[in-house]
């Protein structure tokens, strides 16, 4: 389970996370919602060790995370999936699932992990040769997934991963998340569409300018007036 | 044949200086390539690589010399880059290329010291710089082994790029450092390795040019250093094929300005190269392929 407590950051003079708490236990899909500037990404990337926290902690499984560099903190079993993608342009579609496992050495393992990969997306199989930077968005962000899971993370952390896609490699991407956790892996997702977000998970807090201002289930936040009126576009009747 | 004995020589020298500016240039394109840093105490590690040479040469025999001069080059380059380049990581773009400026004169004063600024006689390495004669032509083997020797590095090289798992680390940190930290690659290891093959190169390239001079002086760093960047600029700098074509066009182009009896004129030729190429295709031959999709 992954544990934040009271965490804060900041850049420079600017606080991005004002003491925020929040948990993910294993197995489940949490989601993070808000506005953008709200600090969701801040969190993932303060949970890679992108970014310095000011105070706080972040554990996992009790083991403290705030401090390691992003290597160890993979290791442990986190991977993340960077907000756009941020597939390698100039690798091919393989050697970015190969950078996804560039942590390991089990040759065997790896090539099983592939084959698995290529299973979820099939579409990455006939474009395996391909620089990636060929791709077209929707398959870039099923690129990026599959890197990430080339680690076997027991957890993934998704930063919008439906950002500039289409409505239904939206649906897709989804599915395949519901597909992965499914399968085990526990999974912390932040979303900008939070009707689709919410849709999806176990669990759900909502941030606002650092602060996480409400939590619950996603069918809870999914009915909640306020929410529907901040994030879900219904207008006051 | 009588033009054919008389020119030969110069071709030949081209083809050797340039094999000599491509072992150069590599370390100027690839450590641009992964810390967009134009390392401009490259030319003096070059140097360095004499100096050691001449001290290394005149305690011991050349089996025992040779190694060393590349090993305490490498050290050198893997020291430079921890030392006054990684600290300054997080650091904005022109402090790293003001550190490089500084680690520059910093080789240069300490060779100085070292030499007391007076030229060394570099040793006269045997097999290498004896004469052979190719059609009539006299020339030291050095200028025949230059081109094979340097080809065969690059292939190499371009082997470890593309084939190995280090050399897929440096073409994703090249591209993204961040991501690269995310699929847990170690940034700091992938960059010492560059400055190690960086360095390597210019080392072996130093055995090669010197071979062919008389002495090693605290500044010889310079020109070479300056025309192999050159070089990598004009074959599009972070691009290993780049720099190497680059390198042997401007070596054939400088000795036929030779042949042709304009020596004076031949550095200017390279330095007007580069105002042409930095008008007129400012990414050079090979600069990036921009295949990123938005």
């Amino acid at each position: 389970m992954l544990k934040i407590e009271n965490l804060e950051v900041a850049y420079g003079g600017i606080q991005a996370l004002r003491g925020i708490s929040l948990e993910v236990p294993d197995g489940k899909i949490v989601t993070l919602i808000g506005a953008n500037g709200a600090g969701k990404s801040t969190t993932l990337r303060t949970i890679s060790g992108l970014v310095k926290a000011k105070s706080g902690s972040v554990q996992y499984d009790g083991k403290e995370l705030l401090g390691l560099p992003s290597n160890k903190i993979l290791e442990a079993g986190i991977a993340q999936i960077p907000e756009g993608r941020r597939v390698f342009p100039n690798l091919t579609v393989l050697e970015n699932l190969k950078v996804g496992a560039y942590l390991r050495s089990d040759k065997a393992e790896i090539e099983k992990d592939i084959k698995w990969v290529y299973e979820l997306f099939p579409r990455l199989e006939e474009r395996h040769w391909q620089l990636a930077g060929t791709l077209s968005g929707g398959e870039q962000q099923m690129l990026a997934v599959g890197r990430g899971l080339m680690s076997r993370p027991k957890m993934m952390m998704l930063d919008e991963p439906s950002l500039g896609l289409a409505p239904l490699v939206v649906q897709d991407i989804f599915s395949i998340i519901r597909e992965i956790n499914r399968q085990g892996v526990t999974i912390l997702l932040v979303e900008q569409n939070a009707n689709m977000a919410l849709k999806t998970a176990d669990t759900a807090y909502v941030l606002e300018t650092g602060v996480i201002t409400k939590s619950g289930t996603g069918l809870e936040l999914l009915n909640d007036e306020s929410i529907k009126e901040a994030y879900l576009g219904k207008t006051r009747t | 044949m009588q033009w054919i004995t008389n020119n030969l020589p110069y071709l030949l020298a081209g083809i050797s200086v340039g094999g000599q500016y491509a072992l150069i240039a590599i370390g100027y394109t690839m450590v641009y390539g992964i810390l967009r840093l134009i390392n401009f105490a490259h030319g003096d590690i070059f140097m360095a690589a004499g100096l050691i040479m001449v001290y290394a040469s005149a305690s011991m025999p050349f089996y025992l010399s040779i190694p060393l001069v590349l090993v305490l080059t490498v050290l050198l380059g893997f020291a430079v880059e921890r030392v006054a380049y990684k600290p300054l990581r997080q650091a904005p773009r022109m402090s790293v290329m003001i550190s490089a400026i500084g680690v520059s004169y910093l080789i240069q004063n300490v060779a100085l010291y070292v030499t007391g600024g007076l030229s060394q006689q570099y040793p006269n390495i045997p097999w290498l710089s004896d004469t052979v004669v190719v059609f009539g032509a006299m020339t030291k083997r050095v200028t025949l082994i230059t081109p094979v020797l340097t080809l065969i590095l690059i292939v190499l090289l371009v082997l470890l790029i593309n084939r190995t798992k280090i050399g897929m680390g440096m073409r994703a940190v090249s591209k993204d450092f961040e991501t690269s930290l995310l699929m847990g690659i170690k940034i700091d290891n992938v960059i010492s390795v560059t400055f190690i093959i960086g360095s390597f190169l210019a080392a072996v390239g130093s055995l090669l040019f010197f071979t062919n001079y008389t002495g090693v002086t605290p500044t010889v760093g310079a020109m070479p250093g300056l025309k192999a960047f050159v070089a990598a600029v004009f074959g599009g700098i972070g691009s290993v094929p780049g720099a190497v074509i680059g390198a042997f066009i401007i070596g054939i182009c400088e000795n036929i300005i030779k042949a042709l009896g304009w020596t004076t004129f031949s550095d200017a030729f390279t330095f007007a190269l580069l105002i042409l190429i930095l008008i007129f295709k400012p990414t050079g031959l090979f600069g990036e392929k921009t295949t990123d999709k938005v």
